[in-house]
């Protein structure tokens, strides 16, 4: 498709020049790989800690308690862009990754790694709020229940109340990623090469200022949006399977 | 019906909430002996259930002692997953897993425990459930079942436990009208077959015709204490009499 010849004529301020897309269209649809692949990998690397947090957070031994609760406090109440500079410049500046190692041949493992590590922190913090109202969400009776029968408590959690609670928290876990893929865009600043530091790229090389946000926009929107009804969808379905 | 042993001893247990504001038991003390069926009784808010979870530690005294087999569950030193086994219990809401079908609800204890073999644990529930009629919905799931089986289901899951003590909880107060008779019939089975129970009711019927043994309790202690023909026919506190006057 000849996007310089349709679009060529439009001012470079215009929201609709797209004439960038021809020479930069697989540049952005890589950038949006790399977006992808930001927000379901911390998501995923979030689960495992966020559950840990949770279950933390609902122990009766108070220090335990306050570690997963300080934890949780610190990283909801301090901007992400605050904390992936640190874990970038402090932990990342610490322990260096070499430049030459690559995801894929276009992901440098030196800015990928610390970025993931970062949105997973920060995502875990999240998520086991989100796992803490899913395992509370469950009967008080189902604990009871599991007890009385002789199991000890974590047995009693892992085999009665987190498989009842796991599927309470599927559709919040889902709208995690659907954040992240938004959150993620923070990584530009540190040169992390996805959709949104691809839309800065494209528009200091071409001199095209607006529209390559405006591409962006609408992937971002395209992505998030049908996901975020899929989710809806699925909750109402999960839902009238309860009612039964 | 000739009653054994001593089982489980109640030893001044209170159990208070909000700092001592609710006092939901005030100093209970009774026996239950081995293979005999105590009903306990009294209007709602007298602390029966309160009492009935306390024995095995669901809900925790705030002081007192209770004794099973000898050994004192409320001392924190003792492992109460080991004496909870032989203490079945069923609670007025069911409490089946409905994420699991009937047969995983039966066999999930005896086998993750490793009192039984996965075939052995199927073995037993079938029989189990065979004994109740309700052997074709052993892959059912719960929330496929009236709740008369889900009762009587939640009955069978802590039978297979194999307990020594059956400890119900309101068995029949949250079923249907047409659904109590099922209920109450498998729990009469269960009598005559010799199991300890200790059971807190509103039937008195039930009460009358198959406990050896009736408590009736008020603000959050036995009051009175006797067989079913010297609690229902020969009542000797007012507080009994007005209650039975109440609920006959």
């Amino acid at each position: 498709m000849n996007w310089e010849g349709i679009f060529g004529g439009l001012s470079p301020a215009s929201f609709f020049n797209f004439s960038f897309l021809g020479k930069y269209g697989g540049y952005i649809l890589q950038a949006l790989g790399y977006t992808l692949l930001l927000a379901v990998v911390s998501v995923l690397l979030a689960i495992l800690p966020a559950l840990l947090l949770a279950i933390m957070r609902l122990s009766k031994n108070k220090l335990v308690k306050t570690i997963s609760g300080a934890y949780i406090a610190i990283f909801r109440s301090t901007p992400l862009l605050v904390q992936l500079s640190i874990i970038y410049f402090g932990l990342f500046g610490a322990v260096r990754i070499p430049n030459t190692w690559q995801l894929f041949g276009f992901i440098p493992l030196s800015r990928f790694i610390p970025g993931v590590v970062a949105l997973a922190l920060n995502s875990s913090a999240y998520v086991a709020e989100i796992f803490r109202g899913g395992i509370l969400a469950v009967d008080i009776g189902q604990t009871e229940a599991a007890r009385s029968l002789g199991l000890p408590a974590w047995p009693a959690m892992k085999l009665v109340v987190l498989p009842q609670a796991i599927k309470n928290v599927l559709p919040a876990l889902a709208n995690e990623i659907i954040t992240m893929v938004k959150e993620s865009s923070i990584c530009s600043t540190l040169g992390m090469a996805e959709l949104m530091f691809a839309a800065k790229t494209v528009a200091g090389s071409t001199y095209i200022t607006l529209a390559p946000y405006t591409v962006v926009a609408v992937i971002y929107f395209c992505i998030n949006y049908p996901a975020s009804k899929g989710i809806e969808a699925i909750e109402r379905r999960m839902r009238r399977g309860d009612r039964k | 019906m000739e009653t054994g042993n001593e089982l489980i001893r109640v030893e001044n247990v209170t159990r208070e909430y909000n700092n001592g504001q609710v006092k939901a038991l005030n100093g209970c003390n009774f026996v239950v002996h081995q293979g005999e069926v105590v009903a306990i009784i009294g209007a709602s808010g007298s602390g029966k259930s309160t009492l009935l979870r306390c024995l095995n530690m669901l809900e925790t005294p705030t002081s007192g002692h209770i004794y099973f087999h000898g050994v004192d569950l409320a001392d924190p030193k003792v492992d109460l997953n080991l004496h909870r086994r032989k203490m079945g219990m069923v609670f007025q809401h069911f409490n089946l897993f409905p994420h699991k079908t009937v047969m995983q609800n039966i066999t999930l204890a005896p086998v993750f425990l490793k009192l039984k073999t996965k075939e052995e644990a199927q073995a037993r529930a079938e029989q189990l459930l065979k004994r109740i009629g309700l052997a074709d919905k052993a892959n059912e799931y719960p929330n496929m079942l009236s709740g008369g089986q889900k009762k009587r289901i939640a009955i069978v899951r802590a039978l297979a436990m194999e307990p020594e003590v059956m400890l119900f909880d309101e068995p029949t107060s949250a079923l249907d009208p047409e659904m109590v008779g099922e209920v109450l019939d498998l729990m009469r089975d269960l009598a005559k077959a010799g199991m300890t129970m200790a059971v807190v009711t509103h039937e008195m019927g039930f009460a009358r015709e198959v406990a050896n043994r009736v408590i009736f309790m008020a603000d959050g202690a036995p009051l009175e204490e006797g067989t079913p023909d010297q609690i229902f026919n020969h009542p000797q506190s007012t507080r009994l009499q007005d209650f039975l006057a109440k609920v006959l």
